[in-house]
């Protein structure tokens, strides 16, 4: 048999039917659903008169609007209320495999808590009405965001209508150094291809560095392949995916679960498999990464400076990061390390999880925030990462630096709660996104590794984690 | 949806790469459990001086007059130039309801973010993928004469330019056939409900763990 890519093993295992030109209907195994884009899906099955082909896939939690402080107060903008209201009550009269709501022991961040509770499981293809998706495809999942009107269509059909990808493989070779993590990996990926380098594609990550990742790192790089335009990112199954599924609450158990393991296996690309693109990186090369600009293909290394656009021949991308700067509030050729930070967030789908909050952690202890720092908001993924991290005593190691232990949510990823930037605000943080606005209107933000926003909450600056020692 | 088979309307030029999803409609707008009104709040940061609420009016708002869609010759604008990378980010539906809203029907630009394309076919919106070349023309012919239109045919799958100049596009045929008769992607996909339940009888007995 001819050699086939994971991507490829992936597609044709799900096909149902395909169309004169290609397009494919695609099963579905587990639909992930959050309180923003769903109301309108349930709204419209309800009118149809349809009921949910498989309730059995959906696994739903409210994150975006909840509030990271005083839960005892509830939510307190109504607007944000009555969105994740809306979900208890349409959950409650459709039902789900399992639902955490807003307090919910279990409740988080939609990306952390599938993987955490085994409802993400390698060979699926899981969908979500939320761009992030693709991080389940460290799973070796075939994970896709999707639109709400698909939201829609899986839930009547089961299935989602598509054109299958190109493949690209992006091998990072090599050791990563010490203070480089999986985002600055990824953030560097995201730099050499461009925000659109991987339209059209699915992005397989490949390579020893890769491998050397933990499930954790390997969740923020197929996090980001949204990023660098790719709706979905894959990494082949190996021995730490599945030491890290064993005992998860809806993972397999004895004899399916011996089962499951042998068919995981396979979920790799073949030896001599072709990819469309091949993308090399050497892992050593990689530095500490942090974004300068408003889109994430905008990153220098930590010890690099701010572009000069009167370098830059394409007069559209000059115009871009001119607009950028002005933006941001920076010069031309200012050095990264000189840039000085109002905020910092840690949390977010890409970096909540428990390896997250330890390297940020072991930059915190023993260290306190900057008296110019207004704010450093710590937020868990979940409540099982919070939960983890307290019995390990991350939290006091967070207070005693100055920083504030939340509770788990999306928070100033996106700031649809009370987590939010003032206008100039410049931020720190680990979350996905330095789009104009993202994390609050007029707000400025900086992305970097758990590490580097630790660094920067206990400098007031951006600072090398490895000069801190 | 509604069906789209031609058009000829007012453009308007959005000169920037990377357009995101946040920009096209910001995050407090997402907060609204419904499908239409997102038009007034497009583009809302770059569009008002101040910081726009859900729910609020958005007549007396303060606009701001350098923003493009706000200049009075793109009043009424029904195709929107765009270029690399428009709909990056965040695949919030909210981007094309808004931009349907407001009024738009058809989009041109030299590449779309995948989540947005596919969003767009679903919401009676169509965008066009043109060769960079092509599309900086139609820039420049748009920045040089007000009042500047284009005739869509997607039918035809053309461009018709006022100078006469014929512009072919692609388009997959199978939403080009949804779009021209504003098919419901839901019922087409049920006439193959035996395939699919057929498919997750086999599923269920290979993998069973999935069914659990």
């Amino acid at each position: 048999m001819q050699a086939q890519t994971l991507y490829e093993k992936l597609w044709s295992s799900h096909v149902v039917h395909v169309e004169e030109d290609g397009t494919a209907l695609i099963y579905i195994d587990r639909h992930l659903v959050h309180e923003v884009t769903s109301p309108q899906a349930f709204e419209g099955l309800k009118l149809a008169g349809r009921k949910p082909w498989r309730v059995n896939s959906i696994v739903a939690t409210a994150d975006h609007n909840t509030p990271t402080d005083h839960w005892e107060r509830g939510i307190e903008d109504p607007v944000s209320r009555q969105q994740v209201e809306t979900l208890d009550a349409n959950i409650r009269e459709v039902g789900a495999l399992a639902y955490f709501p807003f307090k919910d022991q279990r409740q988080g961040i939609v990306h952390v808590i599938g993987p955490e509770n085994g409802a993400t499981l390698p060979g699926m293809t899981v969908v979500c009405g939320d761009s992030h998706t693709s991080t389940h495809g460290a799973f070796a999942c075939l994970a896709h965001g999707i639109g709400t009107s698909e939201v829609e269509h899986v839930m009547a059909t089961q299935c989602l209508l598509q054109k299958k990808s190109k493949t690209m493989l992006i091998r990072v070779e090599g050791e990563l150094g010490a203070g480089v993590t999986a985002k600055d990996v990824v953030l560097a990926i995201i730099g050499k291809i461009g925000t659109a380098g991987g339209t059209g594609y699915a992005m397989e990550f490949g390579g020893s560095a890769i491998r050397s990742l933990s499930m954790e790192g390997r969740m923020t790089i197929c996090n980001m392949a949204i990023e660098a335009g790719a709706r979905a990112g894959l990494v082949a199954v190996d021995e730490q995916t599945v030491e890290y599924l064993k005992d998860r609450p809806f993972s397999p158990s004895g004899e399916q679960w011996d089962k499951a393991v042998a068919y995981w296996k396979t979920l790799h690309s073949d030896e001599g498999a072709r990819f469309d693109r091949v993308v090399d990186l050497n892992a050593a090369e990689i530095q500490p990464q942090v974004t300068w600009g408003t889109s994430p293909e905008m990153v220098a290394p930590v010890d690099g400076h701010v572009p000069d656009p009167s370098l830059e021949t394409d007069p559209v991308k000059r115009e871009g990061m001119e607009r950028a700067l002005q933006y941001m509030g920076l010069e031309p050729r200012t050095p990264i390390k000189d840039i000085l930070v109002d905020k910092v967030f840690i949390g977010s789908c890409t970096n909540s999880r428990i390896e997250d909050l330890r390297a940020a952690a072991a930059v915190a202890r023993g260290r306190r925030k900057a008296d110019s720092v207004k704010a450093v908001l710590v937020v868990p993924g979940s409540g099982v990462v919070k939960r983890q991290a307290e019995a390990e005593g991350l939290d006091q190691i967070f207070l005693a630096a100055g920083f504030e232990w939340r509770e788990p949510g999306c928070s100033m990823c996106l700031a649809m709660n009370a987590d939010r930037l003032e206008p100039g605000e410049r931020c720190a943080s680990t979350s996905n996104r330095n789009f104009e606005g993202r994390q609050g209107a007029g707000g400025r933000t900086h992305l970097v590794s758990p590490a580097m926003a630790a660094a920067a909450a206990v400098t007031g600056r951006f600072a090398d984690v490895r000069a801190l020692g | 949806m509604k069906p789209f088979q031609k058009l000829d309307g007012l453009v308007a030029p959005m000169d920037r790469a990377n357009v995101d999803t946040d920009a096209i409609i910001p995050k407090q707008f997402l907060k609204s459990i419904k499908r239409s009104g997102f038009g007034p709040n497009l583009f809302d940061e770059w569009r008002y001086k101040d910081v726009g609420q859900p729910g609020q009016d958005a007549s007396g708002r303060p606009l701001n007059p350098d923003f493009v869609l706000n200049q009075p010759r793109y009043q009424g604008a029904q195709i929107l130039l765009t270029r690399d990378n428009f709909g990056c980010g965040s695949s919030r539906e909210h981007a094309p309801w808004a931009l349907e809203d407001f009024g738009f029907r058809v989009l041109i630009g030299p590449s779309f973010a995948d989540i947005f394309f596919n969003n767009c076919f679903k919401n009676g919106l169509l965008p066009i993928r043109l060769p960079g070349s092509e599309v900086d023309e139609l820039f420049s012919q748009c920045h040089e004469s007000a009042g500047y239109t284009l005739s869509v045919d997607l039918q035809a799958q053309t461009i018709t330019r006022p100078d006469g100049k014929v512009i072919p596009f692609d388009v997959d045929p199978f939403r080009r056939e949804c779009l021209l008769n504003g098919w419901d992607d839901i019922g087409l996909t049920l006439r193959h409900a035996d395939k699919i339940r057929a498919f997750e009888e086999r599923r269920r007995m290979d993998q069973p763990w999935l069914f659990a």
